[in-house]
């Protein structure tokens, strides 16, 4: 590897853009779309259904051409050197890719050797991944015979099986028990700390790209429209909400105007005995809230304050929910039934 | 180098290896269960049960057995109804994702098609081998260096065939309905123009034009004439040029249509 390709960023994609055409009308799945990511990182590719985050992959694997724009990945151009991209790199599809009538460990097997494993490396990579990822039973049993769970834990066995310098992963957690998927944290982390891979991984699941990742890429329609760490993005793409109880309905009353005077820019509402403040940085106005609440004859009994999820985040940048089935309906019935306006 | 992996860069993508690995990984489900090779078997005996003794008061069917007349092709029939079918296996794959993960992978596309083209050599040798065991007590003569030569061609018939089949999935995109309906469609015109149920000899001169140009013709011909131990040079001749060309446009056509697989 030339010193040139191991300082240089691992992707860099510039105006990358994907239009498919089908029944003469033309869906533009990917517009324009920039990213940089650099040996090593961890990136998480957010975004609602039909965002255009496979079709991204998809063009930096290799498997589609761009209809415009460039992409470098490990080193060398989609277009011009497939083949040295191929090799470089991993690959865990949305799809199932162990085929139906083979038996999983031949597959795993077969992987390991398509990638240049010798055949004893493919054969003990296969027997300690398998362990490790809980099929070491099910090693001999006929893929379509697997459980959607188990084929996916096997999807995930074979993209690891070489140990690539940058993986991609689309939805790898799709399908997995809350206990597989931590299983499947584990191993990214671990393949990261023995071969130093980079990995690009989409998920639906927030709290993975959470807890994952330390960079957050949202795309939406086809382009980035935010890309940070989570814990940024959270701080400013979505405000803290404190929820503070009081003895009764006078009390919350006052304090809706105490608050919303102290708190220009919040978003504040009470409802009953409690009143819900949306604010930027509520957890360090949270202390002198409470003091100056209590000074004024309206002290508060309880208080909550809930820190911003990706979800927020998302829902503020895109308008839509990732969560599945909520939309954009976001409101509770308590919430439309008293807002006091400061 | 910064990152350690377990790859060794200067095996990956050499086209011998990867063809062999290709071709490995569609032999394993044969290998562990053989039966379905047996099973679809199924098929030719019951032609040779229930249709072969039809065949004793017709004539055209040359000096020997009726059986000796038959055999030779029931087992073009076999394999070209395997091999034509092959393509199925790969809209599988391609519907389920498993095309994709070998798409990305670095075997070079002509190993995904040759690989798979090549296996279609085995059920080729291994139904002759069961048709000939069945047969064997009967009257029908064995010929071991006719039946060896003959097979040989039908094999490279038959890596061409499970090349265009290939190609046929390719094209199909998936869409199982495209597929079985050229493939039928296809299917039983090759298959009665050659002669392989019943002589072509003894049928109207349209037939007879047709039949000769369809190339599987001259390949039962000369199956014929090797399964009895007739060694007609030009028959063989015909046969193998046949056999080649199916060969050689098939995987021309299947190793285009994998090279532009995306
Ligand atoms: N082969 C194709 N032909 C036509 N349209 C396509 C094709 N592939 C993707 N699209 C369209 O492109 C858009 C982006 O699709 P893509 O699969 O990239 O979304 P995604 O972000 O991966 O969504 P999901 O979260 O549902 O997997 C969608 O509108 C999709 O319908
Ligand atoms: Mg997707």
């Amino acid at each position: 590897m030339s010193e040139l390709q191991s300082t240089s960023p691992m992707i860099e994609a510039r105006a990358l853009t994907r239009h498919f055409t089908s029944r003469k009308q033309t869906v533009e799945a990917v517009r324009g779309l920039d990213l940089t990511v650099e040996r090593g990182e961890l990136v998480a590719l957010l975004g609602p259904n039909g965002a255009g985050k496979s079709t991204t992959l998809r063009m930096l694997t290799t498997l589609i051409p761009p209809t415009s724009g460039t992409a470098t990945v490990a080193g060398y151009d989609v277009g011009r050197d497939p083949r040295e991209v191929r090799r470089r790199i991993g690959y865990i599809g949305q799809g199932n890719g162990a085929g139906h009538n083979q038996r999983a460990r031949d597959e795993l097997v077969s992987q390991g050797l398509a990638y240049g494993l010798d055949r004893n490396t493919a054969r003990d990579r296969a027997v300690e991944l398998a362990a490790s990822l809980g099929l070491a039973e099910l090693a001999d049993r006929k893929v379509s015979t697997l459980s959607g769970g188990q084929r996916r834990r096997l999807d995930i066995a074979m993209g690891l099986i070489h140990g690539p310098e940058l993986l991609f992963l689309d939805e790898p957690s799709t399908g997995l028990d809350p206990q597989n998927r931590a299983n499947l944290q584990e191993h990214v982390v671990a393949l990261r700390e023995r071969f130093g891979t980079t990995v690009v991984l989409t998920t639906h699941y927030l709290d993975e790209a959470d807890s994952l990742a330390e960079r957050v890429v949202v795309v939406d329609h086809g382009t980035v429209v935010a890309d940070d760490t989570p814990d940024r993005l959270k701080a400013v793409h979505a405000s803290d909400r404190v929820v503070l109880g009081f003895r009764d309905h006078a009390d919350a009353a006052c304090a809706v105007r105490r608050v919303a005077t102290a708190h220009p820019r919040a978003a504040v509402r009470h409802d009953g005995t409690h009143v819900y403040v949306e604010m930027g940085g509520g957890t360090f106005a949270v202390p002198a809230l409470l003091a100056d609440l209590a000074a004024t004859g309206t002290p508060t009994v309880s208080v909550e304050v809930a820190r911003p999820t990706l979800d927020d985040v998302f829902l503020n940048l895109t308008g839509r929910s990732l969560r599945e089935g909520t939309g954009t309906d976001q409101s509770t019935p308590s919430e439309t039934e008293e807002v006091v306006a400061a | 180098m910064s990152t350690l992996t377990l790859t060794r860069p200067e095996r990956v993508g050499h086209p011998l290896r990867d063809t062999a690995i290709v071709l490995g990984r569609e032999l394993k489900p044969v290998l562990r269960d053989p039966f379905s090779v047996v099973f679809s078997m199924i098929q030719p005996l019951f032609f040779l049960a229930l249709f072969a003794p039809l065949l004793s008061g017709v004539t055209g069917l040359g000096a020997g057995s009726s059986l000796q007349w038959f055999v030779p092709g029931i087992v073009v029939m076999s394999c070209l109804f395997g091999a034509s079918m092959t393509g199925s296996n790969l809209l599988m794959e391609m519907q389920t994702g498993s095309h994709e993960r070998t798409l990305v992978s670095p075997l070079s596309r002509s190993s995904l098609l040759l690989g798979r083209a090549l296996k279609e050599i085995v059920p080729v040798v291994v139904q002759a081998v069961i048709v000939v065991a069945v047969v064997a007590p009967t009257s029908f003569e064995v010929h071991p260096l006719g039946i060896l030569v003959g097979l040989l061609m039908l094999s490279v018939f038959c890596v061409g065939l499970g090349s265009l089949s290939y190609a046929l999935a390719l094209a199909a995109k998936g869409q199982d309905w495209i597929f079985w309906t050229v493939q039928q469609t296809f299917l039983f015109p090759v298959l009665l123009l050659a002669g392989m149920l019943l002589p072509i000899d003894g049928g109207p001169e349209w037939l007879r034009t047709l039949s000769k140009a369809n190339p599987l013709t001259y390949i039962v011909d000369a199956m014929r004439g090797l399964f009895a131990g007739t060694y007609d040079v030009g028959q063989l001749l015909a046969g193998t040029v046949a056999a080649l060309v199916v060969c050689a446009l098939g995987l021309a056509v299947g190793l285009r249509s994998m090279r532009a697989a995306d």
